[in-house]
């Protein structure tokens, strides 16, 4: 019986609800230290001197001279140190490492560090350093404006998030009699771990061993950062030739670890008296904090997603990420294209107001249509920005409730919206990504990198090879990912796993099928002993991108999703309550209902909190509200309902016509949200709104 | 005058219907007595500091935090945990059918919390008993259906 596209219940579920799943901090090892981190408290200077008030008997200390080979956390590059040796460039930079098999013991130990301090740089806008810097252009954009009959201008502003995974960062690193070492710990992308310990630690690969343990989230938070924690386990471990874990409680883990890239985006657009856009030009500027981790590609997925779901002659993006002293940003679902679609569907409401006209009505005479062009020159293959936005008009009552509520508490907006599906430009065929099937006594069993996060990869992944192999689901295995069994089939990101590392296996499993002939993969594991089939990514025919002229295909395809949302809005306390959100989103075809639903629900519930309760407070260059009780995600009580509607459009590319979906819902509740209180005639063009920035629009409100 | 001998007073309290003696301070968390003297696992630490309800347990029926009940107070009482009850029960079966687990790091607690409603609960009702867990995947819509689901299992089922 096929099992795709039916909701199989995920195989690692009666684990999680029984409680026997094993998180990094429900492990041990026999004579495992703990262990702790001393960090800088100033945003920038120089480190003058570490002074132990302790005694430091029982106690492992590490500081950089113990550094075996580089000491940096090499992701994109290597500019960030592992350990502070001079220079300090951010608020809770690591400096010293220490480990104790007491925790009491560990914790009551005095560490005094002499700082001096410089002036820091703060402001994105005014920092004279760039991370990164990325022009798009395309026509002619001052005459394009010339031509308009109005030229609308805004500036549009997005804040920094919080990941808030429930289980926060952690690793264990342990010792190998071999003189290697072997991390388990909570992380999406085993491979760029295993890839910054090796430098660090000057060791061959092969010595270096990366096993995943039961991730309690990740939404990128835990994409670049276990580098840096996985280095400071494996740093003590060694010294102290015992294994030692490392895991931050939520303060630390707040204070220290990435947040999404806050973001200031202008726009200057064009456009005639019947709503056609004649010119963009749009200015994105990120904050990266201190150090590049994934900052250019957080910036290349802004730039590629600015112009939105719509067509345009004349479009000029220019954006930058700033350097500044806070603590790095980093990769969070979206990774960029929330900001700058966040800019362009709150900038799209304020023309159609200018104009007189419905918001939907602009939207329609807009959008991208399958054959239209981007700002690329990506020629669209096939586009559902339409089919969506129809669907969302129809289910959520758009037009009625439009009309109903002018004039009252009560606001209803929405967004149109899109998500590049998979790494951007060639990044997948630089990758080379391999994935293996491998016969078992019991079947066969999937080998890939690729994590499960709570997204479902162990369950989707092993209904597509069940019904490539064409065996039940009971016999398909989905094992650890650990760098010494799997092949790199790359970072567990970008919405890629389904569509891409799926695909693969697809291909994998259509090989291996041939292979056996008329024997399942047991019986014939029985016979002929363990039989592997590895592929390799294969770009669909016909994509060409250049990473010099940003020109051509930007993404294989596109994800499209229109979000509604309603609010309601309090005169007294400026609160704002989101109370429903119809979801319409199309990503091919799920391969998996419910779960593909739990991504939708679960991105738009992140979305929420981004557009109205999660602020994070930047004092000095480090985060002062780094608790929960402070920080607000939503809970059940903040949280909208949904209404949730999965639009059908099988990609020939994907497996079995899927396209990613993690990210796609991320990109529209801001907007849709900001856009409802316009409707009750709150000009609001910052996330979050929080009752202070609405009691500011209020003020202003006719 | 001589020293008293000091007796240690052990902590008795049962945990999943099973009666323990534990040798440990009397202001240690619960929590941390659970997971590493118990060697319950299952009982997860989001935050330290009763936010985030991930440590829920229930203590004689109630559903606590157990990262803010200092061990002294559960003596005498009954703590459940989730290694507790039936894997097989029927919330923790719709959890996994419904998709009210992700990262299942939230899982044991919410299963906890919302194993203290009512038998019937209004929608109502399950956002406000289930407003102390919080869920950073889910968006709560799944969980709710599981909620509902059991619990229409249950009206369902013979009494």
């Amino acid at each position: 019986m096929a099992v795709v596209g039916l909701s199989v219940p995920r195989v690692d579920g009666p684990a999680k609800v029984g409680g026997t799943a094993r998180y990094v901090d429900d492990l041990t090892f026999p004579g495992m230290l703990h262990a702790r981190t001393i960090r800088t408290t100033i945003p920038c200077g120089h480190l003058r001197g570490v002074r132990l008030d302790f005694d430091v008997a029982g106690f492992t200390v590490v500081d950089w001279r113990d550094i075996p080979g580089r000491n940096c956390t090499l992701h994109i590059t290597d500019d960030q140190p592992c350990l502070v040796q001079d220079e300090i460039r951010h608020v809770a930079e690591p400096v010293l490492l220490l480990a104790h098999e007491d925790r009491d013991a560990l914790w009551s130990a005095r560490v005094h560090l002499t700082e001096e301090r410089d002036e820091p740089m703060l402001d994105p806008e005014t920092a004279p350093r760039e991370h990164a810097h990325i022009v798009i252009s395309d026509g002619d954009v001052e005459q394009g404006l010339r031509a308009a009959d109005f030229v609308i201008e805004g500036e549009y502003r997005t804040g920094a998030q919080e990941h808030t995974y429930i289980e926060t960062n952690g690793m264990i690193a342990v010792p190998e009699p071999n003189g290697g070492v072997t991390i388990h710990g909570s992380l999406q992308c085993p491979y760029y771990v295993h890839h910054a310990l090796a430098t660090l630690l000057g060791l061959p690969d092969e010595l270096v061993r990366v096993v995943q343990s039961v991730n309690g989230g990740g939404f990128g938070g835990k994409e670049d950062y276990p580098s840096v924690i996985a280095g400071h386990a494996a740093l003590l471990a060694l010294k102290a030739k015992r294994p030692v874990k490392l895991v931050y409680d939520r303060a630390e883990d707040m204070l220290a670890t990435t947040k999404r890239h806050p973001s200031i985006v202008r726009h200057r657009t064009g456009v005639m008296k019947n709503g056609r856009l004649t010119a963009m030009a749009i200015d994105i500027v990120l904050d990266g904090g201190a150090y590049v981790t994934l900052s250019p590609v957080v910036l290349s997925r802004a730039c590629l997603h600015a112009q939105g779901a719509y067509r345009c002659p004349n479009v000029h993006i220019n954006g930058r990420v700033a350097l500044t002293n806070t603590p790095p940003n980093g990769a969070f679902r979206g990774f960029g294209a929330p900001q700058s679609q966040f800019a362009m569907e709150v900038h799209m409401d304020r023309i159609a107001e200018a104009l007189g006209i419905d918001p939907a009505k602009l939207r329609l005479r807009n959008l991208l249509r399958a054959g239209d062009r981007t700002a690329t020159g990506q020629v669209l293959g096939d586009s559902t920005a339409e089919i969506v936005l129809r669907e969302a008009m129809k289910r959520s009552g758009w037009r009625r409730k439009r009309v109903a509520w002018k004039g009252t508490n009560r606001g209803i907006g929405l967004a149109l919206f899109r998500h590049g599906a998979g790494f951007t430009g060639s990044g997948e065929v630089q990758l080379a990504s391999r994935c293996t099937l491998t016969t078992t006594g019991e079947g066969v069993r999937i080998r890939v990198a690729n994590t499960e996060i709570g997204q479902g990869t162990c369950t989707v992944l092993a209904q597509i090879v069940a019904d490539a192999l064409g065996v039940p689901m009971a016999e398909v295995a989905f094992s650890v990912p650990d760098t010494a069994d799997v092949p790199n089939s790359g970072p567990t990101v970008a919405s890629r796993t389904v569509m891409v590392v799926g695909r693969m296996l697809e291909r994998a499993a259509r090989s291996l099928r041939e292979q056996l002939g008329a024997l399942s993969p047991a019986g014939h594991f029985a016979q002929y002993g363990e039989r592997s089939v590895t592929t390799q990514y294969e770009p669909p025919p016909g994509l060409a991108w250049d990473d010099k002229t940003y020109r051509g295909d930007a993404y294989g395809t596109y994800g499209w999703g229109c979000d509604v949302a309603e609010v309601e809005y309090d005169a007294v306390t400026y609160a704002v309550r989101a109370t429903k959100l119809t979801a319409v989103q199309e990503f091919g075809r799920p391969v998996n209902p419910v779960l593909a639903r739990g991504q939708i629900e679960g991105g738009s519930a992140q979305g929420v909190g981004w557009a109205l309760t999660e602020e994070v407070v930047m004092k000095d260059g480090a985060m002062a509200n780094a608790q929960l009780t402070n920080y607000l995600i939503p809970t059940t009580l903040d949280t909208p309902r949904f209404e949730t509607v999965m639009i059908d459009n099988p990609y020939a590319h994907g497996a079995f016509g899927a396209k990613g979906v993690g990210e796609l819902p991320m990109n529209g509740p801001g907007p849709a949200i900001v856009n409802a209180l316009r409707h009750i005639g709150l000009d609001v063009r910052q996330v979050p709104a929080t009752p202070e920035r609405v009691m500011e629009a209020a003020r202003g409100r006719a | 005058m001589a020293a008293r001998k000091v007796t240690p007073r052990l902590i008795e309290m049962t945990v999943n219907g099973q009666a323990v003696a534990l040798d440990r301070p009397p202001m240690a968390r619960l929590l941390d007595v659970l997971r590493e003297d118990l060697h319950l696992t299952g009982t997860k630490e989001g935050c330290g500091e009763g936010e985030c309800g991930a440590c829920t347990v229930l203590l004689d029926g109630q559903p606590v935090c157990s990262c803010l009940v200092p061990l002294a107070q559960a003596r005498g009482r009954e703590v459940v945990t989730i290694e507790g009850g039936p894997a097989d029960h029927p919330l923790k079966r719709a959890f996994v059918e419904e998709g009210g687990a992700q990262c299942g790091m939230c899982t044991p607690g919410m299963i906890m919390a919302a194993l203290a409603l009512p038998p019937h609960p209004s929608m109502d009702a399950v956002r406000h008993g289930l407003a102390g867990n919080l869920c950073r995947c889910t968006g709560y819509e799944a969980i709710y259906r599981a909620v509902q689901k059991a619990a229409a299992e249950r009206a369902g089922g013979a009494t």
